[in-house]
């Protein structure tokens, strides 16, 4: 059987790739379209790094087959910062130290921005629950919940 | 410093997702490798059939064993403690034996992964399955299955006339114990059991290879330290150092994990017999079948005291699983384990025992922390028997600058006593308690470490300034290079770049670990930086046409020296970096150095937790870390190791293990079963910066990324005893080993 | 080769579906089948993707209760606030289904047909008397949750069936549910032991009906009959409790594995059992 001819959108660009059945989506992002800002730290939905956006749904990339994104919108890190300006989360994380190695920041950023889109004021604990999903094994969560939240208020005010 | 920047220079690409990982790089024409790996804990390899696997179209190369070379068994200098690279070649690929499940056997390298999965399907392996072992214990027996037929145990006398799983006992000694014990007033004396844990980096092992026509061969890798993989892959392949590049990729975690070779070995091999560059990513599964955990470990320690509390006598014997090949840090354990403590008579002894599981990795504070568990638990005990507080037990018998350590030297300047000091004020050690709640304390000790660094600073024609250091930056230690240039420079940090280069653009580095990075390595900057300064001093007094002795470098410009009294102004580096083409070319400073003087770290943590009496489920709800940090440069990134290592320490205490069926096999190799804090398991972690300098350092820094994860085990274990009564000596502390003690 | 399709009407996932030896496999959420497709584990021939079948993506309330398709996603179950208020224990245990990314698509149905013995929803669904239907060659037919999962990793699901949705009843007027699981850590692991208990009170608070099942202490999930029976004609008070919590404690049939032991799983089902019946209770009071 030949490829799947899937057409999508990727951050708001229309975007065509041919691809398996056993392709998951995070293997089109990073490996067909070179969009490697979605990590692998698991490829079972248990590390959250490659977190992105399916029509608007937070998901696991590697939980997703490719050929189920046709015609459906997806976000993923790349598409957070606009241009040169960054968004509030990312300028957060880099300003309050929420990062050490880095390899579970585009998810965690990801999966923060979809939570502050749903909850603009969320308290500790939802954040910490919405977060359960994206492993972080240098820094102990701590300032990473206190970035999402100084974030949420830079957001709020602005 | 007095200021310390916000953002974090050179991280910008980790939040937009441009940053570059081992698995994130490719080349035209690359190809992807994949690893057969055992089945079995224990077995002779009888034969290896490739050829089928070398027929399917699109497999470019299979290597097995038979195209490394054959190394002699010989420990020599290397890594962070002397290495055998016989058992690290045949650790990355297995040579007649395989020595535990997911033991790497043959490699092949296609033109896409599914090829590659479906060629090593074709390798046939005949293998003489052999009885295993896992436990430590067992291990030791003298009926246990043999890994190695030729280790005997190091250490003892007469030398043993039989092979042993025990590759070595060490032994450290101070006073007399027995005379200690003697005149000891209680004696309190336990055992303890820790399970191996993984280090748990989120980014698995990646690598991409490529050996040139000429036999030039380029790594990209995601290590600990690029010359690390190189002096590994060069004496592992025989290839002349010379010969290899490697480019450090950014890393995603370490903790001590990827101060070794797994796949490079194997994509050089698989790149040189195909011709083509070669990607190899590890899989979770094969991270946690492959790759080092630390040990767990056996431990047996007595407490001899007078009733006011005083320590008189200490032992601690232990036994760490080494994995499958020697190697396990007994002999850290043997020489942390009382390191925080004036004891006048102690003794440790270590054993060092091999049995089939993964050959274990260094990780953070190698061997401190189950030795810290077992002494700190025993403390705990210790000042219940007493009826002391036990900071105050803890004070009492405080190390200080000029205490003996067990393993031989006087202390320098420390700041232990501080962090008890700080432990005692801290709001958290006076708040109430509610029912099923307790309070545990610990503390801890690590050596830190230099070694050999090297950096060089380029200053640019705009006064901008790139700082290069050949460490990768695990944690941060890209802003305190830049933080520290910028400090001696006297320019504004965001002018300072810090880059890390590969081995053939920057001078030997050792290896990113044990807590050197910013201590050491910072040193090199710093002098990189004073060498520049020279030479801005210089250029100067050739525009002033005087003596270098007549112009002082303050606030990144150069002023006359006092007493001067001409007209000549001021030149900031900026105007001197411009003129410099006119002055004598382009301006760079280095320092290659072997760095001594490395400050001890030690850290007292305080513990709440609360019991499900009916579950055995233990909450922890406040945690607070104070550690002598020497001086934090960049103290957003201190506070940062402070909460991860206390975070890892309690996934440790709590519900990290390995679980092994009958058969030797893994059963929780993924993240779902290996259980690893998530962010609602944790409370916020308060993070207490305590700052006795280190006067061998120009800032005072002293390492401070391995100590926090010493304490935890010890603080929470304590924190669960005093919560619920029960005391658990054996780790993890998981709700079916909590409730079955609580119900018994 | 592996195919995909994904078909628009139940009849046409029908035929895609009747394969022999299930050589196709039903795709909802997938987070349970692209771990396996990812293991090598997949036996499977063809994937067919529900998810594109307008029926398995519906939710809404009727007359007698609520209609939930097979492949709605757990954050969806959780957004829809009558649901939730009335099947508070069901959402609950399928928002409990791994993190915030899986919850955006587990479903009902796979966690269902995946046939866990440790799958969160499948308790409270039987809790709850949830009913579901189920499309085939043979046409569809209704049948109770609990008839669906015969073993670990088995249905009585014939070639080309598959469950289109849930059907469950309108919660009595004095009744409540709840699902309590236990693991080690808060989130992201999978139950050690489940337990759900649904109840109706009278006008003077006493148990009308009691429904309890247990999760992950069996080959599947099992409606516990003396568990409920302890409640009926009491005021669930502590001797209520007591009796409850023997009553699940004795129907317990666990493995020792890596995620507990024999002796904890049973202990911990009495527990939560007399927990979450204090919780239906509450509910079901709050209700009246």
């Amino acid at each position: 059987m030949s490829k799947h001819h899937i057409s999508t959108t990727i951050n708001g660009e229309p975007v065509e790739f041919l691809c398996d059945t056993a392709q998951t989506l995070l293997d089109v992002l990073r490996d067909e379209l070179g969009l490697t800002g979605s990590k692998e730290g698991c490829g079972s939905g248990d590390c959250g790094a490659c977190s992105v956006l399916v029509e608007g749904r937070l998901v696991c990339a590697c939980l997703v087959l490719a050929a189920e994104v046709d015609r459906c919108a997806v976000e993923t890190i790349e598409g957070v910062a606009q241009g040169n300006a960054l968004h509030p989360l990312q300028q957060v994380f880099l300003n309050e130290a929420a990062l050490q190695c880095g390899i579970c920041t585009p998810g965690i950023i990801v999966a923060a921005k979809a939570l502050l889109e749903k909850n603009p004021d969320p308290d500790e604990e939802e954040i910490r629950f919405w977060l359960a999903g994206n492993l972080c094994r240098c820094t102990g969560y701590d300032k990473i919940v206190r970035a999402v939240q100084q974030a949420a208020l830079v957001m709020r005010s602005a | 410093m007095g200021r310390y920047p916000a953002g974090s220079p050179g991280w910008r690409d980790k939040v937009t997702g441009q940053a570059n990982y081992g698995a994130d790089f490719s080349l035209p024409g690359m190809i992807t490798g994949r690893v057969l790996r055992s089945p079995h804990a224990h077995a002779r390899i009888v034969s290896i059939d490739t050829t089928e696997a070398g027929k399917l179209a699109g497999v470019r190369a299979v290597v097995t064993a038979a195209d490394f070379p054959d190394l002699p068994s010989e420990v020599v200098a290397g890594g962070e403690s002397p290495v055998n690279y016989r058992y690290i070649s045949c650790n990355a690929i297995a040579r007649d034996k395989v020595l535990y499940e997911g033991h790497a056997v043959a490699a092949v390298a296609a033109i896409s992964a599914g090829v590659a999965e479906q060629a090593l399907k074709l390798i046939r392996v005949e293998y003489e399955v052999l009885p295993h072992v896992i436990d430590v214990r067992d291990a030791m027996r003298d009926d246990a299955p043999l890994l190695h037929d030729n280790l005997y145990t190091e250490g003892v006398d007469p030398k043993p006339t039989k092979p042993s799983n025990i590759a070595k006992r060490t032994e450290f000694l101070l006073g007399d114990p027995a005379a200690g014990f003697a005149e000891s007033e209680i004696i309190l004396e336990r055992s303890y059991t820790t399970q191996p844990v993984h280090q748990g980096y989120i980014e698995p092992h990646a690598c991409v290879a490529s050996v040139a026509a000429d036999g030039m061969t380029t790594v990209w890798s995601s290590s600990q330290g690029q010359f690390m993989v190189r002096e590994f892959c060069a004496k592992l392949l025989k290839i002349a150092d010379s010969d290899i590049r490697v480019l450090p990729a950014e890393i995603g975690g370490g903790f001590g994990g990827k101060t070794t070779v797994y796949l490079e070995p194997l994509a050089i091999a698989l790149s040189r017999k195909s011709g083509r560059p070669v990607k190899m990513v590890m899989s979770r599964e094969e991270v946690f079948k492959a790759s080092g955990p630390t040990s767990g470990g056996v431990l047996q320690v007595k407490l001899g005291a007078r009733r006011d509390g005083t320590l008189v006598a200490a032992e601690c014997e232990l036994a760490y699983q080494a994995g499958a090949f020697p190697g396990s840090p007994a002999i850290p354990g043997c020489m942390t384990a009382f390191a925080c403590y004036d004891i006048p008579n102690a003794r440790t002894v270590g054993y060092d025992v091999v049995s089939n599981r993964p050959k274990c990795a260094a990780y953070r504070a190698p061997g401190a922390p189950m030795a810290a568990f077992a002494v700190e638990s025993a403390l705990d005990e210790l000042a219940l028997e007493l009826g002391m507080d036990p900071v105050e037990l803890r004070l009492k018998n405080a190390a200080k600058e000029g205490t003996r350590a067990l393993y031989g030297p006087k202390m320098p300047v420390i700041g232990f006593v501080e962090t008890l000091e700080a432990a005692r004020a801290h709001a958290h050690y006076n708040t109430p308690l509610k029912a099923n709640q307790g309070r545990g304390i610990a503390s801890g000790f690590w050596f830190n470490i230099g070694g050999q660094s090297s950096a060089a600073v380029h200053i640019n024609e705009d006064g901008t300034a790139e700082v290069v250091t050949g460490n990768p930056d695990i944690g941060g230690s890209r802003a305190s290079m830049a933080i520290m240039a910028a400090e001696v420079l006297g320019i504004d940090y965001a002018k300072v770049k810090p880059l890390i280069g590969d081995t053939a653009s920057v001078g030997y580095c050792f290896l990113t670990g044990g807590s050197r990075v910013t201590f050491a390595t910072g040193k090199a900057v710093v002098e990189a930086a004073n060498d520049v300064v020279q030479q801005l001093r210089a250029r100067a007094a050739k525009i002033w046409k005087c003596e270098v002795d007549e112009v002082i470098w303050k606030d990144g410009v150069a002023h006359p020296a006092q007493g001067q009294t001409d007209t000549r102004t001021q030149l900031s580096l900026a105007e001197i970096a411009a003129s410099a083409a006119r002055t004598g070319g382009p301006i760079s400073g280095k320092a290659s150095l072997n760095v001594g003087g490395a400050g001890p770290g030690f850290g007292t943590h305080l513990c709440d937790v609360e019991v499900d009496p009916e579950t055995g489920r233990v909450t922890v709800l406040r945690y607070t870390v104070i550690q002598d940090v020497g001086r934090a440069i960049h103290p957003g990134y201190v506070e940062g190791q402070m909460q991860g290592g206390a975070a890892q320490g309690i996934g440790w205490a709590l519900n990290e293990e390995y679980v092994y069926d009958d058969q030797g096999r893994l059963q929780n190799s993924g993240f779902l079963d290996y259980r690893m804090p998530v962010a609602s398991d944790l409370p916020m972690i308060d993070a207490v910066l305590v700052e006795v300098p280190n006067p061998a350092h120009p800032f005072g820094v002293r390492g401070v990324g391995e100590v926090p994860i010493v304490p935890p085990l010890a603080a929470v274990a304590n924190a669960v005893a005093r919560a619920s009564g029960v005391r658990v000596n054996d780790l993890p502390i998981s709700p079916p080993r909590l409730l079955a003690a609580l119900m018994k | 080769m592996l195919t995909y399709n994904k078909p628009t009407t139940v009849d046409e996932a029908v035929i895609l579906l009747q394969q022999p030896q299930h050589a196709a496999r039903a795709l909802a959420g997938g987070t349970d089948l692209l771990v396996e497709l990812r293991s090598g584990r997949l036996a499977a021939q063809g994937i067919v993707d529900l998810k594109r079948i307008p029926e398995l993506r519906a939710l809404r309330a009727e007359q007698d209760g609520f209609r939930i398709g097979a492949a709605v996603s757990g954050a969806e179950l959780g957004e829809h606030a009558t649901l939730k208020a009335m099947w508070p224990g069901v959402v609950e245990a399928a928002n409990l289904i791994g993190s915030t990314q899986i919850q955006g698509r587990a479903s009902l149905g796979g966690n269902l047909c995946n046939a866990s013995p440790a799958a969160d929803s499948v308790p409270a669904l039987i809790a709850a008397g949830a009913r579901c239907t189920v499309a085939g060659p043979g046409g569809r037919r209704e049948v109770p949750v609990e008839s669906i999962v015969t073993g670990p990793g088995k249905t009585s699901l014939v070639s080309g069936e598959f469950v289109v949705d849930f059907v469950l009843p309108a919660q009595a007027a004095r009744g409540g549910d709840a699902y309590l699981r236990f693991i080690p850590r808060t989130e992201m692991d999978i139950a050690v032991v489940g337990v759900a208990v649904n109840l109706t009170l009278d006008a003077a608070g006493v148990c009308t009906t009691a429904r309890v099942a247990v999760g992950a202490v069996a080959p599947t999930a099992r409606l516990v009959d003396a568990a409920g029976a302890a409640l009926v004609g009491t005021t669930v008070d502590e001797t209520a409790l007591n009796a409850l919590m023997a009553a699940v404690r004795a129907a317990c049939a666990p493995i020792n594995d890596k995620r507990g032991t024999i002796e904890f799983r049973t202990h911990v089902a009495g527990v939560l059992a007399g927990r979450a019946a204090k919780i239906a209770l509450d509910r079901a009071r709050s209700r009246a």
